[in-house]
């Protein structure tokens, strides 16, 4: 069984927002690059599943969309303990663009089971995930906080509104991964960095997927007034004000 | 030309952001010339059907088929598409939930459509069509333009106001031309009964480190359930265990964007404003003056969890003559 986990290349959660060119592009200045947070967690449940001999998991691979400047990250992802990468060379235009190129590294792949974080912490638009599957007509199930290997059978459990859901669907199938998935990301070890120095990063020209939709501007959210602070031996005052000012209870 | 609602349901009942959603649609109608189609799938009673009526549905199909009561995303894909193609819908659209997430991206490249997520307003042009959504976690709007004739949209629950618009509709009931292969096989379910969402609220209050144990909670859980609210934790307390990680709010949890946000002994890190920043109100109690969430809130308290906290639940008990 072979598993392909989606990383994404997102600013460092703690970045300072900015953007340049008249809003029109993320200023990268002095920016740190990360895996994406699901996409780390989810390679970290690969790596477990990979690491327990009952579950048939032989290896995982990552792919991304990107340029070169990506590589440190995807080398972090090897260091971590994926066998190989996937690189597609290109910009990542949109969600569309981004899932249609995914699909066709698991078409030329033939894995089992893909995994793709739930969001990017940049673009937050939850959809690379579910359109890969689409585009492969494969099933996929979102909101996953576990998933494990029995008899060569998946089991995933959902997150649904107001509760969770304990399911299984046959592979190939895209899991959208969110929290809980794993503990903690796994950290790479010296040996890890070591030896994924050595380890492939194909890359791979993109296929022609078009783009549908596109970014004209950033906004950055209008500052809210200033803080207005209440006694804390009267703090009766703050559900009155509560009430009668910003009447939210 | 219409625009299609997918109105999803849980347990038979429909919830806020549906109702958000229709209110949305009825507006965006209005800007398009164009009418309002709600699709309702699953074990939903008459009743429940009569309430999309008061939020401007002008069509409203039903189906019924028991397929529908286990959710596969491929086979609830091809029931929202067919009826989109059907209504020569020019917008879908979906709330910004777990089922709007799993749906949305498949039926935009099922009907090639282009997919803006996480939308927070009415668009700011048609021509091209041209609306804002949410990125950055919250620290940016990013103004998209969907370059296709059908768009998918998703709509941020809590970013748009409730508004009546009561129509004649009758419920049609719907049979897709083709059943639904359904490959996912549902193993087991759990229920929370009774809790108020997280992700629905209107009050939310939540307590990070600062409440210092978990066996501080009673008062936090009993000013939320005064105010009919729900409850959430920062990361490091979902981390350690005090709290359930579904309580968990911020970048890498759950996205909220209640009316009122009341964090209490929260620092306020970047990562979990991320998650709370779209709150319209928040308010901050920490002890500490300088903690950055004061920067985000419109009320603070400077003081400690465990004096404050008793405090606000006798004001609100007081307040509401409980």
């Amino acid at each position: 069984m072979k598993i392909l986990v989606c990383i994404s290349n997102v600013p460092d959660t703690t970045t300072k927002i900015r953007f340049t060119d008249g809003n029109s592009r993320f200023d990268t200045t002095g920016v740190q690059w990360v895996i994406n947070p699901w996409d780390e967690l989810s390679l970290t449940r690969a790596l477990e599943l990979k690491d327990d001999a009952t579950t048939g998991v032989s290896s995982v691979t990552v792919a991304h969309v990107g340029s070169s400047d990506a590589e440190p990250t995807i080398r972090k992802a090897l260091a971590i303990g994926a066998d190989d990468a996937i690189r597609v060379n290109a910009v990542a235009a949109d969600s569309y663009f981004v899932a249609g190129q995914l699909a066709e590294v698991v078409r030329n792949g033939s894995f089992d089971i893909i995994l793709c974080g739930i969001e990017s912490s940049d673009f937050n638009g939850s959809a690379v995930g579910g359109m890969m599957a689409e585009f492969l007509d494969i099933p996929s199930v979102s909101g996953v906080s576990d998933l494990k290997i029995k008899d060569g059978k998946a089991i995933l459990t959902r997150e649904i509104d107001g509760g969770k859901e304990i399911v299984s669907v046959p592979a190939p199938f895209v899991a959208v991964v969110q929290k809980g998935i794993a503990k903690e990301p796994r950290i790479a070890s010296m040996r890890g960095i070591m030896t994924a120095r050595t380890k492939s990063i194909m890359v791979v020209e993109p296929a022609g997927v078009e783009k549908l939709s596109e970014v004209e501007v950033f906004e950055l959210p209008k500052p809210r007034a200033a803080c207005r602070f209440i006694d804390p031996d009267n703090a009766g005052e703050l559900i009155s004000l509560l009430q009668n000012e910003a009447k939210v209870i | 030309m219409s625009i299609l609602v997918y109105t999803e349901n849980r347990d038979g009942k429909f919830r806020k952001p549906v109702f958000e959603l229709l209110s949305y649609a009825y507006s965006l109608a209005a800007m398009m010339n164009s009418s309002v189609v709600a699709l309702a799938a699953g074990d939903v009673s008459p009743d429940e059907l009569e309430k999309l009526k008061l939020y401007g549905a002008g069509k409203i199909l039903h189906v019924n088929d028991p397929l529908y009561r286990t959710f596969d995303t491929r086979a609830f894909t091809s029931l929202i598409a067919g009826v989109a193609a059907a209504e020569g819908a020019a917008v879908v659209l979906l709330t910004h939930s777990t089922t709007g997430k799993a749906l949305a991206p498949r039926l935009a490249v099922r009907l090639k459509a282009g997919l803006a997520s996480g939308v927070t307003g009415l668009p700011l042009s048609l021509e091209p069509f041209t609306v804002n959504r949410r990125v950055y976690s919250g620290n940016a709007l990013a103004r998209t333009v969907v370059s296709t004739k059908v768009r998918v949209l998703t709509l941020m629950p809590n970013s748009f106001d409730l508004a009546e618009n009561k129509t004649d509709a009758v419920v049609g009931e719907y049979k897709p031309s083709d059943a639904p292969a359904v490959n996912t096989e549902v193993i087991e379910v759990q229920k929370q009964e009774g809790k108020v969402l997280l992700t629905e609220a209107s009050v939310v209050v939540s307590g990070g480190r600062g409440m210092k144990s978990p066996d501080n909670w009673a008062p936090l859980t009993e000013l939320a359930s005064l105010l009919d609210g729900a409850t959430a934790c920062s990361r490091p307390v979902s981390d350690e265990g005090w709290r359930p990680h579904e309580e968990h709010t911020g970048q890498t949890g759950k996205i909220i964007a209640p009316d009122l946000y009341i964090a209490v002994g929260i620092s306020g890190a970047t990562q979990h404003l991320a998650g709370v920043s779209s709150s319209k109100y928040i308010v901050a109690i920490n002890n500490d003056k300088s903690a950055p969430i004061f920067e985000a809130a419109q009320y603070g308290i400077v003081g400690d969890a465990s004096k404050v906290l008793p405090a606000l639940v006798d004001a609100v008990k007081a307040a509401k003559g409980k």
